[in-house]
């Protein structure tokens, strides 16, 4: 588990904002990704976790080489796969898939279900000669837990959740060793959530795969995955084990992030701690200098406005973290106040 | 591997939780209705509520009529409609002659029946000529976008300026006027692409429109991500999920085309004698309206039947496609 | 079959405070007509809510809880929908025998909702200020400057900063929690008595979810309003509900008050969704799922809705439709072996 199979250094994506229409002039860039880095290890789940806006499906289109990046390389198995060639990024395609959040519109409503997960053999005929192709398609309905008889429906003739299994079918067909989800249960009901996740995990030991579950849901998030980025306006601030980052979170963001997921237990209503943040998240055309949380955070300072936090490893925190004050916070996720010794209050 | 029935009473006791082979699709889905079975995509669905919807088989009810007609109008008449008995001239419907004879002596049904024929041949095929120059522009324009939207858009910005008819008027004239003469198929072909040099560009509008709201569907970044090729993806996903805009455009259109062709032929310059079509039929009645109304009321009659079948087959399937039904 | 109960009265959670019902809504019954069909989509809805309490209407997509919101404010769709049985008391008066006068009169002044989607919700063309006064002048015959300082005061109550300017913007302009905000100010404008929230946080970030459902209850308090929450996310009902009624395909299928939900559910389907749900204080293991799929409300089960689904259904389950059974002053289940399920440990 410990081989690296993607590295990610220092991704930019910028989305120029423009005025006039005939003759376009760039007025701003939009600072979608800023410099994300991190690692992908064989066989882990790296969940990227962060709320709207914070870049997350900017970086999984450009992972999947759906966008070019502004600057920045992303290495597959040694090689920087936007320096590819054609045929290098088509057979590239074969080794990093995409499962989007969409269900309702991510299968085109034309094509059935035996066209919509037989594409990829059509594109890449290589991977399975036209023969075998049906019964491929049917032995992956299978592994979904689809019945394969219903291989010539439509997708409006199934449910979410099966729409959803669909897709995740379609990824699986080439074998890829990566699979980037894109909020995959975010759309689903959650009793379907559980069951599509479940699969998730099951396919992930059966085949031997690497997830980027890039998800809000910060719940589902920790259910599967070994370790979590925890994104904010671009910028990954806190990079550790589910472990580390759910138990001792050490970015003040993580912890307003954590203490405001509501749980599923009355009782703790009472030794709430919630972290509230205030204000709104800045624009990311004109995010702020030095860290960008600082205009919500309650330990900001002034180096917090004149010098980027990086993110590296830091004396109050066993994993890297960006910020200058980083500290660990214990407990912040069953809201346990009485434990706690500061608490910031609600006025900040 | 049998499915679970979502009849079943009682349920395998779970001992263990985790991932279940579903029930089956349809045991959760409204609208099945009694094709279980029977996959249908949603031109299927579309062709399901077609047949039900009256408005729909009437219209087509007449328009195969007039196909027919058109096609095989020995079916309905025996008489020439070119042949001419002056001694007949100008009688009005009688046991001989259904619809009564015009200037010339010349047999009304007989012409109505054979005009059919110009009439919906030039609106079909200058129909289809729009429909495809159009929309493969369109469809470039939209896919492409950058400047070569730009400049496609600006093309067909200009032809949209042109002021329809008198467009026609203007280049029928120099090539069709009034002491040319030409063959029966040249002057046909000639109204045929003047009509398409000027309608081409709302169909291209029609079809950039719905490609650019296509384009950036999930489904398309979905194939996109498996590594399609840009003519795959125009093929395979664009273009079946724009055609219904189009389609519904095209019945219209045919409909539009037929009274478009009766517009130029009374004014001279769109089919003439020899060949025989409703409007050149109402453009040698004008004179003799109230005298012989019979020579105007028939062919117009016809116009306004046919053109009328044709919106209303585009309105019902209009209906038919709208995915808001769904 | 009916799910009716005669209810007791409930414990009151806000003592020394007056206790009435100002809605109920009972036996309720709604069929959408489709050209593929009758849907039943409500079946016998029985429930109430207080003055000062929060109750959750918790249930997945299908479950009719939106659409029984719908029916009480009485902007159903109608065709399709039709209501078909029961009925929607305000203050005991029965609102479906009232004139649409009446009705009318009620919305916005008994009765006000929030919706999941502001931006859809909020018209795009006129200032948010202008569509909060619009309720003032129309109403309460307000003069135009009069109504405008009160809208302004009411987004300052909803806690929008710097509210006299941004009275003037359009609800573009605002961030979605902001216009969340906008529009529960918008429904508070006339003081209701009772607020209905349709998944008012769910398109929101948690961070902003956390504000908004803090809003939503100082506000409850401050105003001794019942707040019908709709929801299908397990962590806010916990965290605001006094009680909870849970649906089904259209069914009320368990009743309680919060504490007891979440420590012994009554029904098996409670259990489900409690078990399947990934927790943040917990780590993984393997989910527990409920299998199957909702059913479709053109043909739903006979019997026990969920006897498909159901890890312990028996053939009586479906024979006969459960009745709403009473296990308790605030418990209710509508399942055979309810109290089997309560013994359970």
């Amino acid at each position: 588990m410990t081989e690296t199979i993607l590295e990610v250094r220092d991704l930019v994506k910028y989305y120029p904002v423009t005025r006039g229409i005939v003759f376009k002039k760039t007025i701003g860039h939009v600072q979608a990704v800023d410099g994300v880095s991190f690692d992908l290890h064989k066989g882990e789940t790296l969940g990227v976790v962060g709320e709207s806006g914070c870049g997350k499906s900017t970086l999984a289109k450009v992972l999947m080489h759906l966008e070019k990046p502004t600057s920045g390389g992303v290495n597959f198995n040694g090689q920087d796969i936007y320096k590819l060639g054609a045929g290098g990024l088509r057979r590239l395609r074969r080794n990093i898939q995409l499962v989007m959040q969409d269900p309702y519109t991510s299968l085109n409503p034309r094509m059935t279900v035996g066209d919509l997960v037989g594409e990829p053999y059509e594109i890449h005929p290589e991977v399975a000669p036209k023969s075998s192709r049906r019964q491929k398609v049917q032995e992956l309905l299978e592994v979904v837990g689809l019945n394969p008889e219903h291989i010539n429906r439509y997708p409006h003739q199934f449910s979410g959740g099966q729409r959803q299994r669909i897709g995740i079918a379609r990824a699986l067909a080439l074998r890829p060793e990566i699979i980037v989800c894109d909020e995959p249960v975010s759309a689903l009901d959650v009793s379907i959530q559980a069951q599509v996740m479940n699969l998730l995990e099951k396919l992930q030991d059966e085949f031997g795969l690497s997830y980027i579950f890039i998800a809000h849901d910060l719940s589902v998030v920790r259910h599967l995955a070994d370790r979590v980025a925890v994104m904010y306006l671009g910028k990954i601030v806190e990079l550790g084990t589910e472990d580390e980052i759910y138990e001792r979170p050490t970015h003040p963001y993580t912890q307003a992030l954590l203490s405001a997921v509501p749980v599923p237990d009355p009782n703790s209503r009472k030794n709430k701690a919630i972290i509230r943040l205030t204000g709104d998240v800045p624009s990311p055309t004109n995010p702020p200098s030095g860290c960008r949380f600082r205009t919500r955070c309650w330990k900001a300072q002034e180096i917090c406005a004149t010098e980027v936090p990086l993110l590296e490893a830091r004396p109050g925190s066993d994993h890297p973290s960006a910020c200058h004050f980083a500290e660990k916070r214990e407990i912040v996720v069953s809201h346990e106040a009485s434990e706690l010794t500061e608490l910031p209050t609600r006025t900040l | 591997m049998s499915d679970p029935t979502a009849a079943m009473v009682t349920a395998p006791q779970a001992a263990e939780p985790g991932v279940v082979t579903d029930t089956p699709p349809d045991a959760g889905r409204p609208g099945e209705g009694a094709s279980k079975d029977k996959p249908r995509g949603l031109l299927g669905d579309a062709w399901y509520d077609l047949r039900r919807k009256p408005l729909f088989w009437i219209s087509a009810a007449f328009i195969l009529f007039f196909v027919i007609m058109a096609a095989f109008p020995w079916l309905f008449t025996q008489t020439d409609p070119n042949f001419a008995e002056l001694s007949r001239s100008r009688q009005g419907p009688s046991a001989d002659a259904w619809f009564g004879t015009d200037i010339q002596g010349r047999d009304i049904y007989a012409r109505v029946i054979y005009g059919s024929r110009a009439s919906i041949l030039v609106a079909v095929a200058a129909t289809i000529g729009t429909v495809l120059i159009g929309a493969t522009v369109g469809v470039i324009a939209g896919f492409r976008g950058g400047w070569i939207d730009q400049l496609l858009s600006r093309i067909g910005d200009v032809f949209f300026g042109l002021p329809f008819v008198l467009g026609a008027i203007v280049i029928l004239s120099q090539f069709n006027g009034p002491g040319t003469h030409r063959g029966e198929w040249a002057i046909m072909g000639l109204v045929i692409a003047v009509l398409i040099i000027l309608a081409w560009p709302v169909s291209m509008r029609i079809m950039r429109s719905t490609v650019l709201a296509t384009k950036n569907a999930d489904y398309i970044l979905a194939a996109r991500a498996l590594g399609a090729s840009n003519t795959r993806i125009i093929f395979r996903h664009l273009i079946p999920n724009c055609l219904a805009p189009v389609l519904v455009y095209a019945t219209i259109l045919v409909g539009a085309f037929i009274s478009t062709e009766a517009a130029l032929s009374y004014l001279g310059v769109g089919l003439q004698t020899p060949v025989v079509s409703w409007g050149v039929m109402i453009a040698s009645a004008q004179n003799l309206i109230r005298v012989s109304p019979y020579m105007l009321l028939f062919p117009a009659g016809a116009l306004v039947l046919a053109v009328l079948s044709f919106v209303m087959l585009g309105e019902a399937v209009r209906e038919a496609l709208d995915p808001k039904m769904r | 079959m009916s799910n009716l109960y005669v209810a007791d009265q409930p414990e009151a959670a806000t003592a020394g405070h007056p206790t009435g019902r100002l809605l109920e809504v009972e036996d309720l019954r709604v069929e959408f007509r489709t050209r593929d069909g009758v849907a039943k989509v409500i079946n016998g809805v029985t429930y109430h809510v207080e003055a000062g309490e929060t109750l959750a209407v918790l249930g997945e997509s299908g479950s009719g809880k939106s659409v029984t919101a719908q029916t009480i404010m009485g902007i159903l769709d109608t065709p399709p929908g039709f209501v078909t049985g029961g009925a929607i008391r305000f203050h005991g008066k029965d609102m479906l025998k009232m004139s649409a006068e009446e009705r009318r009169r009620i919305r916005g002044e008994g009765i006000a909702m929030v919706f999941q989607d502001a931006l859809s919700a909020l018209n795009p063309v006129f200032t948010v200020g202008f569509q909060i006064a619009e309720q003032f002048r129309v109403r309460r015959g307000m003069s135009r400057k009069d109504a405008k300082k009160r809208a302004a005061e009411m987004l300052d109550q909803v806690k929008i900063p710097n509210a006299t300017q941004r009275v003037n913007e359009f609800p573009h302009q605002f961030s979605g929690g902001m216009r969340q905000r906008v529009m529960i100010a918008m429904s508070l404008a006339l003081d209701p008595e009772v607020l209905i929230a349709d998944e008012p946080t769910t398109a929101l970030d948690v961070t902003v979810q956390a504000q908004i459902m803090d809003l939503l209850a100082e506000l409850q308090r401050e105003r001794h309003m019942g707040l019908i929450l709709i929801t299908h996310d397990l962590g806010v009902v916990a965290d605001v509900a006094d009680r909870i009624a849970v649906m089904y395909a259209g069914r009320i299928v368990e009743e309680a008050n919060v504490h007891e939900l979440y420590a012994k559910p009554a029904h098996p389907y409670t259990l489900g969704l409690l078990e399947s749900i990934p927790r943040i204080d917990e780590k993984g293991q393997q989910l527990r799922t409920i299998r199957g799929l909702p059913p479709s409300l053109l043909k739903i089960p006979s019997g026990c809705p969920f006897h498909p689904r159901c890890p312990m259904a028996q053939p009586v389950c479906q024979e006969k439709v459960p009745p709403l059974l009473q296990l308790g002053p605030t418990r209710a289940s509508a399942c055979h072996f309810a109290e089997e399920l309560v013994k359970r440990d």
